[in-house]
């Protein structure tokens, strides 16, 4: 089959309808209508998977990538010529990948939401907000254009406030959250990035007068910034602003715990397959615009962000939060593998970071799926007030691994993965983002130096929470009642069936036959190209390959620093926490100031409070104010005057106008009345009448 | 003796008849009282016959007056009797089914 259109309307077109199906009729389908989106998204893989096969075996999108594009989307004529906004759909090896990730984890959390979310009242409704996120992260992917990028980029913002806020029903949920408020944090906080977005596609398209990828790139490359590269810079920049929002890259990644709030396949495909993977495939795609200088503030952006998440995540006791600065901090990790000039690297680790991080989130919905149920069973719930038995806290958890082993099996093979230990598809993508990092940091610009030891900082507290969280977890002895324990089971074959799934492709063999990975014999570094910058000259050429060369020299030491910095992690984690080298206790309630840094997140959410929301209280409640007294006072005068005036007029009308028209009715009939005496009806008095009548006749007459 | 005093005795003979039609309840009075009043009319036909220009016809229509109030009498007594026959009384103030 030929790569056509109609494969790629399909993919775009199967969620959308799945999406609309569960809203109209989803409540009254058998199921829940469940099998609707599963089948859409299985088939939406399948065509996915088919176009990803043929882009790497048969090299389809090797000359250049397909695009299919409707020139006339949009015409406005203006007086001095008419412009087109053309709209259409770009396939190049990039999207193939990003199809098949996103398809695929899709796929495999929405088959594991059956089993998760079975019972819930809005069963179906979930399942319709889960094919609207699938089919706005698909907008976004094959996008051709800046447009139609920003439109799926927003689509994926409102799929992901309707997901994080769905059990909105719920006051709080574990282990303080609101998801109201988390909703709403979420999209706001995005939003802020996403103006910087919105301006830098305005800037662009007013320079170039284009959005189509190629026409921009093109019209870069002629010159349109010609004499003016800070702008070029500039507009890089704001264009990763909306990256910093989507990613949660610091400062803006204050949403993304909060977004626990949803149910966890929701963190599951907010933080694997869609969400934070748009701002990274933003700047993949949009790499050609981002001039050096901008692509240094990004690997720093991205270093700090790696580094900074991890410290936080070392302390968090909530599995789910753990996990969430994990994938802060591993979003940091894919955006200074690209900005030091690793694309590949990056994208590859976007790509397995999405099966393990989905894997790692599925299986601690799994770990707390089995946990509510344990505690459920001795009618024992989360109380919001104390905090106690919270189903998501590892402090209540501990030698889980007999009961769930499928769960902590595959989680394993995650957690391995993400400490990038050989055999792991993370210890390829980790290795080539750390060996670009070195070649960057340590050999082409020393004075960067930062960057790489961030990165390896951040390697080793990974491994290190990682492991704490695996040992909290599954190791050692449950730490509640026995009769709880009894009541942990290993989650339904729905669910698990996901989980084995995405460990499989957590191991090494899908990407290269060689586990300790020599730089080019992973499939991305021939199948992901580095594009040139859009002002690309030969310059440049020689420079990509002096870095690739650079790289690849880099890579073995890399490998051994980020091997030496995983291991540093992994022990200490096992001697604090399985070996009780060093109490937990202890850790707990040590009063040090570092804790307590770490445990309230770098005080970033109360820095915000007092500095941004408070500001915006102050100018909302100025304006609720004006609104109050001058507005309201101005309409209520209005008000009161047409009150006056209307009084008056009834006066008016009832004094007046029904006084003249009453004082005429009662005149005629006080006259009836005096009339009416004489018609007695008796012809006796008739007769008196008649005589009198003549009486007076002729005394006239006489 | 001359027209003057059979003028007279006619409008007295009038006022009288219609003082009976007027006050009394009594049907049978009431029309004893348009009785008096044709009768009034009788007299001034007569009399003006007699001190007129001498022909017989105020006698002529005192005659057919006579006649038509036997008929009428003929008439009203029927009424009379079959007022009492329905309503029990020959009050005719009574009678007043009619009004509205």
């Amino acid at each position: 089959m030929e790569t056509s259109i109609v494969t790629y309307a399909l993919i775009l077109i199967l969620p959308l309808a799945a999406f609309i199906i569960q809203m109209l009729v989803g409540r009254r389908l058998p199921r829940g209508g469940d099998w609707v989106v599963l089948t859409a998204i299985f088939a939406a893989f399948v065509l996915s998977f088919g176009v990803f096969w043929r882009a790497l075996s048969g090299g389809a999108f090797a000359n250049g990538p397909w695009t299919w594009t409707f020139r006339d989307w949009l015409r406005t004529p203006t007086p001095q010529a008419s412009w087109t906004l053309p709209m259409g759909i770009l396939v190049d090896n990039v999207t193939a990948m990003m199809l098949v990730v996103v398809t695929g984890c899709s796929a495999l959390i929405f088959l594991f939401s059956t089993g998760y979310m079975a019972g819930h009242p809005r069963y179906s409704r979930f399942f319709g907000y889960l094919a609207l996120f699938a089919f706005s992260m698909l907008v976004l992917v094959l996008a051709d254009n800046l447009l139609a990028l920003y439109v799926g980029w927003e689509l994926v913002g409102v799929s992901s406030y309707l997901l994080i806020g769905f059990l909105h029903d719920r006051a709080l949920v574990p282990p303080d959250i609101s998801p109201g408020s988390a909703s709403k944090k979420a999209f706001i906080t995005t939003r802020i990035g996403d103006v910087g977005f919105f301006l830098g596609i305005l800037a662009v398209f007013a320079v170039t007068g284009q959005l189509g990828y190629g026409n921009v790139f093109q019209s870069i490359g002629d010159g349109a910034f010609m004499g003016r590269p800070w702008l070029l810079t500039l507009v890089g920049l704001l264009l990763f602003c909306g990256a910093i929002g989507k990613s949660a890259q610091f400062p803006l990644h204050v949403w993304l715990p909060d977004a626990m709030a949803g149910p966890t396949p929701v963190s599951a495909l907010i933080h694997a397959a869609t969400m934070v993977a748009a701002g990274v495939y933003m700047v993949g795609r949009l790499y050609p615009i981002f001039t050096p200088d901008a692509l240094v503030v990004i690997a720093y952006v991205g270093a700090i962000t790696a580094f900074f998440a991890a410290t936080i995540a070392v302390v968090m006791t909530d599995v789910k939060r753990v996990l969430a600065y994990s994938t802060i901090s591993q979003l940091g990790y894919m955006m200074f593998g690209l900005g030091v000039g690793a694309y590949g690297a990056g994208l590859f680790h976007l790509m397995t970071h999405a099966f393990f991080k989905a894997l790692l989130f599925l299986a601690s919905g799994s770990v707390i799926h089995a946990m509510e149920h344990g505690l459920g069973r001795v009618g024992r719930h989360w109380n919001p007030d104390t905090g106690e038995d919270d189903p998501q806290d590892m402090r209540n958890m501990g030698g889980l691994r007999h009961a769930m082993p499928i769960t902590f099996a595959t989680m394993g093979v995650a957690t391995l993965a993400i400490c990038g230990v050989p055999f792991t598809s993370g210890f390829l993508s980790k290795d080539m983002i750390l060996g670009g990092a070195v070649a960057f940091g340590f050999i082409e610009h020393p004075q960067h130096f930062l960057i790489p030891l961030l990165g390896l900082a951040a390697a080793a507290l990974t491994a290190f929470y990682m492991f704490r969280l695996m040992f909290m977890t599954f190791f050692g002895e449950f730490r509640k009642e026995r009769e709880v324990e009894h009541g942990l089971r290993e989650s339904p074959a729905s669910m698990t069936v996901p989980l084995v799934v995405l460990a499989i492709f957590s191991v090494w063999i899908w990407y290269t036959f060689d586990p300790s990975a020599a730089f080019r014999e992973v499939w991305t570094a021939e199948f992901i190209v580095k594009p040139l910058p859009a002002t690309g000259t030969l310059a440049d050429v020689a420079s990509n390959e002096a870095f690739a060369h650079a790289a690849h020299t880099a890579h073995i030491p890399a490998m051994l620093l980020s091997l030496l910095a995983a291991g540093a992690g992994i022990l200490l984690a096992w001697r604090k926490y399985r070996r009780g080298t060093i109490s937990l206790e202890a850790w707990r309630t040590s009063d040090s100031r570092l804790y307590r840094v770490l445990a309230n997140k770098y005080y970033v959410d109360e820095a915000y409070e007092h500095t941004a929301v408070a500001a915006t209280l102050v100018v909302s409640r100025a304006a609720a104010w004006f609104d109050k007294v001058i507005i309201d006072g101005l309409v209520n005068a209005v008000a009161r005057l047409q009150v006056g005036i209307s009084w008056l007029a009834g006066r008016a009308d009832k004094f007046g106008v029904d006084g003249a028209v009453n004082l005429l009715a009662d005149a005629v009939r006080a006259m009836g009345n005096g009339v009416r005496q004489v018609q007695t009806g008796r012809i006796q008095n008739y007769i008196v009448f008649a005589m009198m009548g003549i009486i007076i006749l002729f005394l006239i007459i006489r | 003796m001359g027209l003057q005093a059979y003028l007279v005795v006619g409008a007295l003979l009038f006022s009288l008849g219609i003082v009976c039609l007027v006050t009394r309840r009594n049907a049978v009075a009431v029309l004893m009282g348009v009785e008096l009043i044709l009768n009034a009319a009788n007299l001034n036909f007569v009399a003006f016959a007699r001190f007129g220009y001498g022909a017989l016809d105020g006698q002529m229509f005192a005659i057919f007056s006579i006649v038509m109030a036997a008929a009428e009498v003929a008439v009203a007594l029927a009424l009379v009797l079959n007022l009492y026959r329905t309503i029990g009384t020959i009050d005719v103030d009574e009678a007043d089914t009619l009004r509205g």
